[in-house]
């Protein structure tokens, strides 16, 4: 499922954040998700007559971190617009967004620059029923507009992504950063975040952009690395057919992973934006900056650093820790009953092997705090790692059976009898044995060929069940046989 | 001056069906609007902005505290056809 070399992607992410607020953004109902249909609804969200919209406080104070935390440059004052389209999602003929003076533009996140981030409503939800009994051969919708009017973020980036990889990749640390500021759920399987992506492709080199197509409801980030892949490649099957991409909008279907276009809307463009007369100005005052910047918490970039130079660990672990929330919590937790255990040690095991083990048992999905393993028993086990109580391979035994039943590492070890060996003479007394049971290779390393020492150590370690060191058996296989 | 075409593809937009009669009336109607603004462009604005509301105000914030929404019952009454809670329309999609 790769591109063929001579093309190369160009790949865009626009964003939806639900704000995590407790009103929506232009009246006083509550958010909600869940609840029974159109309980949380009143004359401004169903935009009756004579009704006047107020901007949530929260939601400008939430929209100006995501702005900051992202870079960007904060508009000393933005207005906004109604952008005019008939749907039933929306009953005032219009959405409130913001348009050619946004919040915040100009920003960066990694790799990435970001084009610009505003605030809007969403629209409510509708529910295709199909066909009715009573109305012969006309179809439905049902309209609940409980999420009407809930407030959103949208974040633009610049056709910066190069890659389906890059693209989940990045939107994961989007996620993780707009989770630490604590400002939305972001949870994308119930909308709180939602991923559209502007894929294009162009000959390897051209300078000139290839036509996008936009690619809406990925719902998770592997369908949204799938549904780009898919794309990209069935836009190069277009242009090594020496035909031309058109400008379309396709719907990911979950359940097939496949891509099917939506019927192009009649006068989509036709938004006939303009200045929402309801609504002031907003102005960023010093002290809503300040305050904004004062709420900021430590973001991926920074404690992906910290991780780096205060607790000394490796540079992907660090990264893969700071970028993935899940795993940044359970790290932190881990940290903070660590007795003894070296952060990198607790690091290198999170990131490592717990992360292999809870992907091989769930599915792909590597949150430690849905598994039966706690930070507390992590940092046990690493602990008992640096503190030579058990091999790394008796370790992993331990791991794999807290990720499969939970409990205390301890108590595992002296179950399993998985205790590394102490007793030197015991252990010399299996190696003097091994060398016994294996003359020929005893015999090569004798003769100054240390790749020979292979089967006597597998000896020791059949003999030991893996409670041995494995630097240590060498060292004494070596010292006996005079090869040093 | 808006013509015949201009009214129908505004009121394709906004899903309205107009007979003949009003097709003319609304191009009509539409054009004075149209231009009425034309006369205001005859002013010399140079060095004004552009107001985008009435009132010189800026930052005008409700607190996030949640009020009672309205009852669901009361809500739908708005609507000629409820089913389940929900509010029924003819489907867009058709």
């Amino acid at each position: 499922m790769a591109l063929p070399n001579n093309y190369e992607a160009v790949i865009g992410l626009e964003i939806h954040v639900q704000l995590s607020t407790k009103t929506k953004m232009f009246c006083g109902c509550a958010l909600s998700f869940g609840d029974e249909p159109n309980v949380h609804t009143c004359p401004v969200c169903l935009a009756h007559p004579g009704t006047l919209p107020t901007v949530n406080e929260r939601a400008v104070r939430y929209a100006l971190q995501i702005g900051l935390a992202l870079d960007c440059e904060i508009a000393p004052r933005s207005i906004f617009h109604r952008k005019s389209y008939f749907y039933p999602d929306n009953p005032k003929g219009y959405q409130i967004t913001q348009y050619d003076e946004p919040l915040a533009v100009n920003g960066r996140l990694g790799d990435v620059r970001i084009h610009r981030a505003h605030l809007e409503e969403d629209a409510a939800k509708t529910i295709h029923v199909g066909s009715s009994g009573r109305i012969h051969g006309s179809a439905q919708s049902l309209v609940d507009f409980n999420r009407g009017g809930t407030p959103l973020v949208e974040i633009v980036t610049e056709p910066d992504l190069k890659s389906p990889e890059e693209a989940r990749e990045w939107a994961q640390l989007l996620r993780t950063t707009i989770k630490q500021l604590g400002v939305s759920d972001v949870n994308m399987e119930e909308g709180s975040l939602r991923v559209d992506a502007n894929v294009s492709i162009r000959q390897t080199g051209a300078s000139k952009l290839g036509t996008k197509t936009e690619l809406k409801n990925m719902n998770s980030f592997r369908f949204l690395e799938r549904g780009i892949a898919a794309e990209l490649e069935r836009q190069a099957a277009v242009l090594d057919a020496r035909e031309e991409v058109a400008q379309e909008t396709f719907h990911f279907d979950p359940r097939t992973g496949s891509l099917t276009p939506l019927r192009s809307k009649e006068y989509a463009d036709d938004y006939r934006y303009f200045p929402e007369p309801d609504l002031a100005p907003l102005v960023s005052t010093d002290q809503m900056l300040e305050e904004a910047r004062a709420a900021l918490p430590e973001l991926p970039a920074n404690r992906r650093e910290r991780y780096e130079t205060e607790l000394g660990l490796p540079e992907d672990a660090a990264r893969q820790l700071a970028f993935d929330a899940e795993l940044a919590d359970f790290f932190e937790r881990a940290l903070q009953t660590a007795d003894g255990a070296e952060p990198r040690t607790i690091a290198i095991w999170v990131t490592g092997e717990l992360v292999a083990r809870l992907r091989e048992a769930s599915d792909g999905e590597a949150d430690p705090a849905s598994s039966k393993v706690t930070p507390q028993a992590l940092a046990a086990l690493a602990g008992m790692v640096d503190a030579k109580q058990v091999t790394t391979g008796a370790a992993r035994q331990v791991l794999a059976t807290l990720v499969a039943e939970g409990g205390d590492p301890a108590q595992i070890v002296e179950r399993e009898g998985l205790a590394q060996m102490s007793d030197a003479g015991e252990l010399e007394a299996i190696v003097a044995a091994a060398i016994e049971a294996e003359p020929g290779a005893a015999e090569k390393v004798r003769a100054g060929n240390p790749k020979a020492i292979g089967p006597i150590v597998g000896a020791v370690m059949r003999e030991t069940k893996g409670r041995a060191d494995g630097g240590e058996v060498t060292r004494l296989i070596r010292e006996k046989l005079g090869a040093g | 001056m808006i013509d015949r075409d201009q009214v129908l593809h505004v009121a394709r937009l906004a899903r309205l069906e107009l007979t003949e009669d009003e097709l003319e009336r609304m191009a009509g109607e539409l054009s004075t609007i149209l231009d009425h603004v034309e006369r205001m462009n005859e002013l010399d604005l140079d060095g004004v902005e552009p107001t985008s509301h009435v009132v010189a105000l800026e930052n005008v914030l409700r607190p996030d505290n949640p009020r009672p929404s309205w009852p669901r019952e009361q809500v739908l009454e708005s609507g000629p056809d409820p089913e389940g809670g929900a509010f029924r329309v003819p489907s867009p999609q058709a």
